[in-house]
């Protein structure tokens, strides 16, 4: 998916198109292009499937969504990547899920822009934001490098998450900028550090950068035995006490 | 079409501390009780237990304990000039939703407020002069006392397992105590809970700096603990998740498991939850309330509830807003400062250092909801004098940790990127090295900071939205350049590795991200009803049947949490109903 050229997003476009030319074989080019052009997974000491399954990203979105959690958490001595951790596929399902369709979000009109004191007052429910803030910043890529956020150079990537995160890239007639960032950020830190069973934060790796020790949590004792010293553990999440 | 029942004694509208108490008190006083929660009920053993209780996702960051705002929000504005626009979805604070309210979810924070809050006015018009208090700002004095409230607050903390240690009992100054405390009958029900080292370290420094550091007192049971009614506590285990949740270890004083389980033994007690109350009703002449309204949110069906007393006990910013909706009492009007029912909303602010400490692990996540040292030096000690700050009120300064989870707090360095390997390198690295010292401010009543019914918005009942103007003043802006520079004196003493400096506040009040669930006023308590809403013992001036218990009935706010007199005052209500009110019904006060 990192591929700059033939990735499996223009693949499986390409299969689509071309199943309706040409029904018949396409399915077994398809295996074979697939495994090509897809090398297997790093070996990471992950239970994770090799590719996430979505239920809410297209193909544009969960390519942009893979490159930008990638680039803002890179695989080093500290974690493994952001995709590694399974950071898209929680907001994959954050969006799809309740959070995304607007639960506890007040949706009735009259809408205005309103002061930044006032809080969020789009007429969009996150997933909706997320879809059009997507779009715009792939927009705005095209448009300075030609090509969309997911296929320029970790520098040009760089480039766009500080002109998103300063406001300097400006989304017109599209949403907010600064509301779109606060959103993408949030979801990113979400996706590093809930709970695992919301489907990121894989083999609490996230949890393990820190030393958080998850639900680990009778600390009673641990109070005075290790004050001022590191406590040593593997973290625990809810699936491991249930 | 609106269904009528029976009649019955008492109905109250929200069950949490407040209606907890009140439920518990009046039922044993042979009373009839109705209560109607909106929210659904929870238990500790059903609800808060491990290990799905210990999820940031679930309970901190989608409120799911909290007010839902789809259904029924507020509109929020800085100054009277702007459009209010809705709240559309929870931030600043975070009222509960459940059968226990935000008693669930709080931390545990528990004060005693004292004369220097309730005779504000008198205090400084007496020592600095009437010019001192700026023309807008309209404190004013409570008409109760603190030796009034002595034995109700003592009732409370015996009830919530409050862990502390006494500055003063009885007028002796007692070493290891807050000093400035107003005198107390006796100690907290447990000691102290076991300081952590972000604490001990802030005390140290504090010492060292000549202020008077004590250990936060909380409703963290610092060991296992049976209160006076037999609901029964066990120790508190350290275990970071406080705030915003619910306590697995029964560990936490909440109205959940201390005075509702002991209502709902009593035959005299019915709760009806999933019940939205939409209005209060009054009596032909105005003088009386009849009952209230309410909606069966599980079906849509809708009923009249008759009863001889009611009790607004829901949380402050809603009692505010069903008594605006009811017609009860005249609204409050800024411009000619007309009208009481809106009026003095407050809130608080605050200044935050964070101190970094190379090497040192703090171990953030084993903590307990009140495991902070705190000093008063600046708060209710009256020797401290403001007079060459310019700023009424006062501020408590703490240190150790809030919510110190992942999600939430990573703190880091300035200037360090916002992702990253740098980043991720710098998360790692002072995730447990670093401590906050913050203070916590009082916010003092302005003439333009009020509620209202929103002329726009309307909530999923069809009724207009509570539209809410506030902003910080100028003396609050004073008050955070002091408190800014306490924090950042006694931060650089400890020699920290990095500190991300406090600095006052001066952008306006945003609805995000989250600061205090310490809303208070809107239907303020008084000495006449020329300039308050409700009297001493929280009872209508208009309506003698109707009682509004909560924080808004406070005239202004302090620097502390709030829940200690908002208790107090729970039982000293009850009290005045059980002991003179049903003997004799009527207004407890002459106006």
């Amino acid at each position: 998916m990192k591929d700059r050229g033939l990735d499996r997003r223009d693949f499986l476009k390409g299969a689509v198109v071309g199943s309706a030319a040409a029904a018949g074989g396409s399915a077994a080019i398809a295996t074979a292009e697939v495994a090509q052009a897809e090398p297997p997974a790093q070996a990471a000491p992950a239970v994770a499937p090799q590719a996430a399954g979505y239920t809410f990203l297209n193909l544009d979105e969960a390519a942009f969504i893979e490159a930008l959690v990638d680039h803002m958490v890179p695989a080093d001595e500290i974690s493994p990547s952001g995709t590694d951790l399974g950071i898209n596929v929680y907001i994959d399902r954050a969006l799809a899920g309740a959070w995304g369709k607007g639960d506890r979000l007040y949706m009735q009109g009259p809408w205005k822009q309103g002061s930044p004191s006032q809080g969020y007052q789009l007429p969009l429910t996150p997933a909706q934001l997320y879809r059009a803030g997507i779009e715009a910043t792939n927009a705005h890529c095209r448009k300075t490098y030609g090509k969309s956020f997911d296929r320029i150079e970790a520098a040009q990537r760089q480039e766009v998450l500080v002109g998103l995160s300063t406001g300097k890239i400006n989304f017109v007639g599209g949403p907010p900028v600064r509301v779109f960032w606060a959103t993408l950020y949030q979801t990113v830190i979400e996706g590093m550090y809930s709970d695992p069973i919301y489907g990121g934060n894989r083999n609490k790796a996230g949890w393990a950068i820190i030393g958080f020790p998850g639900i680990i949590a009778v600390h009673r004792d641990h109070v005075e035995k290790y004050r001022g010293k590191p406590f040593p553990t593997k973290p625990l999440g809810i699936s491991d006490m249930s | 079409m609106t269904t009528k029942l029976g009649e019955v004694d008492v109905v109250i509208v929200g069950l949490g501390w407040t209606g907890g108490i009140l439920a518990k008190e009046l039922t044993e006083a042979g009373l009839k009780v109705v209560a109607l929660e909106r929210g659904a009920p929870r238990s500790s053993e059903n609800d808060y237990s491990l290990p799905n209780i210990r999820d940031e996702l679930r309970y901190v960051v989608r409120h799911d304990l909290m007010q839902n705002t789809a259904r029924d929000t507020i509109t929020v504005r800085n100054n009277p000039k702007q459009e209010a626009l809705p709240m559309r979805r929870l931030g600043s604070f975070l009222p509960g939703e459940v059968v226990g309210g935000s008693g669930v979810h709080w931390s545990g924070h528990t004060w005693r407020w004292t004369d220097m809050e309730f005779k504000i006015r008198s205090n400084y018009e007496e020592r600095y002069g009437r010019k001192f208090i700026p023309d807008d700002m309209t404190i004013q004095d409570w008409g109760i006392t603190y030796a009034e409230l002595e034995p109700y607050y003592d009732k409370f903390e015996y009830t919530a397992a409050v862990s502390g240690k006494a500055g003063n009992i009885a007028g002796q100054i007692l070493a290891g105590g807050n000093p400035f405390e107003a005198p107390r009958v006796r100690d907290y029900p447990l000691p102290p809970l076991t300081p952590i080292l972000a604490s001990e370290m802030f005390t140290n420094a504090a010492r060292n700096a000549g202020y008077h550091p004590f250990p936060r007192p909380s409703a963290n049971a610092s060991q296992p603990y049976t209160n006076p009614d037999g609901a029964q506590f066990g120790g508190c285990q350290y275990c970071g998740y406080c705030q915003r949740f619910g306590c697995e270890a029964n560990a936490k004083g909440s109205p959940h498991m201390t005075v509702i389980p002991i209502a709902m033994r009593n035959p005299n007690f019915e709760l009806r939850t999933h019940s939205w109350v939409t209005k209060v009703l009054k009596d032909s002449d105005g003088k009386r309330v009849t009952g209230v309204t309410y909606t069966n949110v599980l079906n849509g069906e809708e009923f009249e509830q008759p009863a001889t007393i009611v009790l607004l006990c829901a949380y402050a910013i809603n009692n505010v807003h069903l008594m605006l909706l009811s017609g009860i009492g005249t609204p409050y009007d800024p411009v000619d400062q007309k009208g009481v029912v809106g009026k003095n909303y407050c809130y608080q602010t605050g200044a935050s250092a964070t101190l970094f400490f190379e090497g040192k692990y703090f171990n953030p996540f084993m903590n307990a909801g009140g495991s902070n040292a705190t000093i008063d030096d600046f708060n209710i000690n009256w020797t401290f004098d403001r007079a060459p700050h310019n700023f009424v009120g006062g501020y408590n300064v703490s240190g150790g940790f809030n919510t110190p989870l992942p999600i939430g707090y990573r703190p880091v360095p300035s200037g360090t990127p916002q992702w990253g390997s740098e980043w991720k390198r710098a998360t790692a690295k002072w995730y447990q090295t670093a401590m906050v010292i913050n203070a916590s401010g009082s916010v003092m009543a302005n003439r333009h900071n009020c509620f209202d019914l929103d002329p726009t918005y309307r909530n999923a009942f069809g009724q207009p939205l509570m539209r809410m103007t506030f902003d910080y003043q100028s003396n609050e802006h004073r008050m955070g350049v002091h408190a800014a520079g306490v924090v950042n004196e006694i931060a650089k003493s400890m020699n920290p590795t990095k500190l991300n400096p406090a600095t006052a506040r001066t952008e306006p009040w945003t609805v995000v991200p989250y600061q205090s669930t310490h809303n208070t006023g809107g239907t303020i308590m008084g000495t006449n009803p020329r300039d308050s809403v409700l009297n001493k013992y929280l009872q209508s001036w208009d309506c003698h049947n109707l009682f509004v218990v909560g924080a808004n009935a406070f005239p202004h706010n302090s620097s502390y949490n709030p829940t200690g007199p908002v208790g107090a005052l729970a039982y000293w209500t009850a009290d005045a109903i059980k002991n003179r009110y049903v003997k004799n019904p009527g207004p407890l006060v002459q106006a």
